[in-house]
C-alpha cells in the first residue's frame, strides 16, 4: 500500500506539472512533448490503478498516434516561431473572466468530491460487476462485444466519417501532374485507337500528326 | 493521507480539468494548444471514470472511457486538418488572427 501510495504522488506529481507546463509553455513544440509526458504518466496511473487495457490503449494510441500527429502538424505549419508571451497580448481582457470559469468549475468539483458518501450497497447496484478472477482485457471484452456492440459499431462509423473528412478537408487537386483517367484507359476501343493503312512498298506511310 | 482512495484521483482528474480550462481562456498564441487543452479536458474525464470504475467495482466506467478515446481520437483528426487547411489558406493560425466570423 505504501508502494502504491508513492506511485500515485509520483505520477500524479509529474501529470500535474506537465499540464501545467502544456499550457505555459511558449514553444509548441515543447507543448506537445509536455502533453506526451501527461499521457504517458496517467497512463500508468490507468495501469497501476487496475485499468491496465485503457492505461495500454492510452499508452499506444495516444502517445503513438495522436500525440504524433500534433507533433507533425507543429513541425509543418511553422508555429514555433510565433513566440508571444500570452499576457502582451492586445485583446487580454478576457483572462480574468476565463480564470472565473476555471476557478468556479474547479471549486464545484471540489464541493462534489468532497460532499458525497458511498451508498450502503454500492457493489450490488452496479450492473455489470468487475470479475476478479478473469483479466481486465477479458472483461472489457466481454461487455463490449455483447452488450455494448451498437456502441462499438457507432465509434467505428465515427472513426469512418472522422477519416473520410480530414481527407476531405485537405485535399488539394494539383495542376500539372500527370495522372492515370481510369475511364479512358478503359473506354478506349480498337475502331478509335487502331488505324490499318496500306503501306506501298519502299514508300513508307505518312502519319497525320 | 497514506491510504489512498477515490477522492484523490477524482482531485487530479479536477486538477487537470482546471488546467485545460485556463488552457483554452489564456492562450494567445495558437489554435493548436487550445486542441491539447481539449485533450487534457478529456484526459480528466477519463480519470473520473477510470477511477469511479474500479473503486466501485463496475466494469462500465471503462467501456465509457474507451468510446471517449475513439471520439477524442476523431475529434483532433478533424480539428488538425481544419488547422492546416486554414494556415494554408491565411498563413497564420494566431487566435487573434481569426476573426472570419466576427467571434
Amino acid at each position: 500500500m505504501l508502494a502504491h501510495t508513492f506511485f500515485f504522488y509520483f505520477f500524479s506529481g509529474i501529470a500535474i506539472f506537465s499540464a501545467l507546463m502544456v499550457i505555459t509553455s511558449r514553444n509548441t513544440v515543447n507543448s506537445v512533448f509536455f502533453l506526451i509526458l501527461d499521457f504517458i504518466s496517467v497512463g500508468c496511473l490507468f495501469i497501476m490503478v487496475g485499468a491496465e487495457f485503457l492505461g495500454m490503449i492510452l499508452l499506444i494510441v495516444y502517445v503513438g498516434a495522436v500525440a504524433v500527429l500534433f507533433l507533425f502538424v507543429v513541425m509543418m505549419l511553422n508555429v514555433a516561431q510565433q513566440k508571444q508571451s500570452w499576457f502582451i497580448g492586445k485583446k487580454s481582457t478576457h483572462i480574468p473572466s476565463g480564470l472565473i470559469v476555471a476557478i468556479i468549475i474547479f471549486m464545484e468539483l471540489l464541493v462534489v468530491i468532497g460532499g458525497w458518501k458511498y451508498k450502503d450497497n454500492v457493489s450490488n447496484s452496479s450492473s455489470l460487476v468487475i470479475d476478479k478472477d478473469i483479466s481486465n482485457t477479458h472483461a472489457i471484452g466481454s461487455v463490449m462485444y455483447t452488450d455494448y456492440i451498437l456502441y462499438f459499431q457507432l465509434s467505428g462509423i465515427i472513426l469512418l466519417l472522422s477519416m473520410i473528412g480530414a481527407i476531405i478537408l485537405t485535399y488539394r487537386r494539383r495542376e500539372n501532374v500527370k495522372t492515370q483517367s481510369y475511364f479512358k484507359q478503359i473506354s478506349r476501343e480498337k475502331a478509335s485507337s487502331i488505324e490499318l493503312k496500306e503501306v506501298d512498298f519502299n514508300k513508307g506511310v505518312k502519319i497525320d500528326d | 493521507m497514506i491510504e489512498i482512495g477515490l477522492g484523490h484521483y477524482l482531485t487530479l482528474g479536477a486538477i487537470i480539468f482546471f488546467l485545460g480550462v485556463i488552457g483554452i481562456f489564456l492562450n494567445r498564441k495558437n489554435v493548436i494548444v487550445i486542441l491539447m487543452s481539449v485533450e487534457l479536458i478529456l484526459l480528466a474525464v477519463n480519470i473520473n471514470l477510470i477511477s469511479f470504475s474500479i473503486f466501485t467495482g463496475d466494469i462500465l466506467g471503462q467501456i465509457f472511457t474507451m468510446l471517449i478515446l475513439t471520439v477524442a481520437a476523431a475529434e483532433a483528426a478533424i480539428g488538425l486538418a481544419i488547422i492546416v487547411i486554414f494556415y494554408r489558406n491565411k498563413g497564420s493560425i494566431r487566435v487573434e488572427d481569426i476573426h472570419e466570423m466576427r467571434g
